[in-house]
């Protein structure tokens, strides 16, 4: 292509630069989810308790996260974080602590659809084996709702693993920035924002096939 | 906490307040977004329309990777290649100011997104109206047209509700290339006065005004567009 020259990117670069990014990339990505859908879920049974004191803070907090763009939370946290608890924290802890703040809203909306697509013979068959409340969710509801959700759970971890892309507002070391700081080294700048679409786009479009087939298993079963 | 509301009033250096250099950034988010909403309607319908059609099985594949190119590439790392990448490699777009590239960039990527909710919608409609279309002697082209789009934009319009104020907040993503909008305004004001907070709060309300008239407009032109006694979207066995 027009002057592209991709030959320059070896091993020996990926394991310098890129290696370190992808790494904190895909740790990023694994405790977003994770600790997104722990207190997604949490939230999501907030907001289904029929309690007030419940409900109410817990839809602000939802609602709330998801009409603010994700750069400005980035930018709050990066800033309130440090101030709160009164000392200075890197990039990319700050960074983590945003992800499972913010994921956190949006695992809520998938798991109190799960919940609600619960239907309500198994809840009353849970009362009726004499379960409490907490029984009942973790035994009865929760795996269920959890399950049917798998699918939209992993989408929304594909988008997630894009999104990480945006540390780049506080400078923290991405997959995104690996690329980026190789290419600016050795002056392929160009080249290195190509190829890091290529590895994002092989591991989204990867990951995306790999939730579909598995959308269609799970469908059968049913 | 000291609250210092006053300093929006000082001058930024340049001859303006805080403030107004806060309205004039606002003002560029909401241009960008408008602009890549525009773009991302466009081709998210024809894209989308591509993905239905039933005897081109070319235009089919183009619309599907369409979709999968541009869904599968961080918003980041596609603005970053229409602003440094593109002008590269075709010369002709180095005329093309950054504004325009970042307009680009966001109505490519939200167009498969658009295109994914055309196709389900246009999916969605039950056979017979596909027919309908031929029974009068309509082309593919006429049947689109008059017969399944009006339809599916109709029931597609909360998830195009909410696609549109994704767009709005991902044009926030804008401020990596230097474009003057309220995300890079919110980082070069914090950094020049230390008044974070303040600012912040105050570019976070703006976004959530701006979202939330996004949804109010859409409301109105889904409101505007029903058509009596056709009941659309979220109801039970609804449609013909």
């Amino acid at each position: 292509m027009l002057g592209l020259d991709l030959s320059f990117f070896n091993w020996e670069i990926i394991s310098k630069f890129v290696k370190n990014g992808f790494i904190f990339s895909v740790q990023l990505t694994v405790i977003a989810t994770l600790g997104g859908i722990v207190l997604g879920t949490l939230l999501a049974l907030m907001r289904l308790s029929g309690k007030k004191a419940l409900v109410i803070p817990a839809t602000i907090y939802v609602n709330g996260m998801r009409s603010i763009p994700l750069v400005m939370v980035i930018l709050w946290f990066f800033l309130l974080v440090p101030a709160i608890i009164g000392r200075p924290i890197g990039a990319e802890l700050s960074a983590t602590i945003t992800f499972v703040a913010f994921e956190a809203a949006y695992f809520s909306e998938i798991m109190r659809a799960g919940i609600q697509s619960i239907s309500r013979g198994q809840v009353n068959a849970g009362r009726a084996l004499g379960m409490t409340y907490s029984q009942n969710m973790r035994l009865i509801i929760l795996p269920q709702a959890f399950r049917n959700m798998v699918p939209v759970l992993l989408t929304q971890t594909i988008i997630l693993f894009q999104d990480t892309s945006l540390v780049y507002a506080i400078g923290a070391y991405d997959l995104l920035k690996g690329f980026t700081t190789a290419g600016k080294i050795y002056g392929r700048t160009e080249e290195a924002y190509l190829l890091a679409a290529v590895v994002y786009f092989v591991i989204c479009f990867g990951m995306s096939y790999l939730v579909k087939r598995l959308q269609s298993r799970i469908a059968i079963i049913r | 906490m000291n609250w210092d509301w006053k300093f929006f009033l000082n001058d930024d250096g340049g001859g303006r307040t805080y403030l107004e250099w806060m309205l004039d950034a606002w003002g560029w988010t909401l241009s960008v977004a408008a602009l890549a909403w525009v773009v991302a309607m466009l081709l998210g319908a024809l894209m989308g329309t591509f993905r239905t059609l039933p005897n081109s099985p070319w235009l089919v594949r183009l619309g599907n990777a369409w979709v999968e190119l541009f869904r599968n590439i961080p918003l980041l790392v596609q603005i970053f290649i229409w602003y440094f990448v593109v002008p590269k490699m075709f010369p002709v777009m180095l005329q093309v100011p950054g504004f325009v590239l970042v307009v680009l960039a966001l109505g490519f990527f939200t167009s498969a997104r658009i295109a994914e909710q055309v196709r389900a919608g246009v999916q969605s409609l039950p056979r017979g109206q596909r027919y309908a279309g031929m029974a009068l002697g309509f082309t593919t082209v006429q049947t689109y047209r008059y017969v399944i789009l009006p339809m599916a934009f109709r029931i597609i319009m909360p998830p195009l509700t909410s696609e549109s104020m994704n767009l709005l907040k991902n044009s926030s993503v804008a401020f990596a290339v230097s474009i003057a909008e309220l995300t890079m305004f919110a980082m070069q004001a914090q950094e020049e006065t230390s008044r974070g907070v303040e600012i912040y709060i105050a570019v976070t309300a703006l976004y959530a005004i701006s979202a939330f008239a996004v949804n109010r407009a859409m409301a109105f032109v889904e409101k505007k567009m029903q058509i009596p006694g056709f009941v659309v979207a979220g109801s039970a066995g609804g449609g013909h």
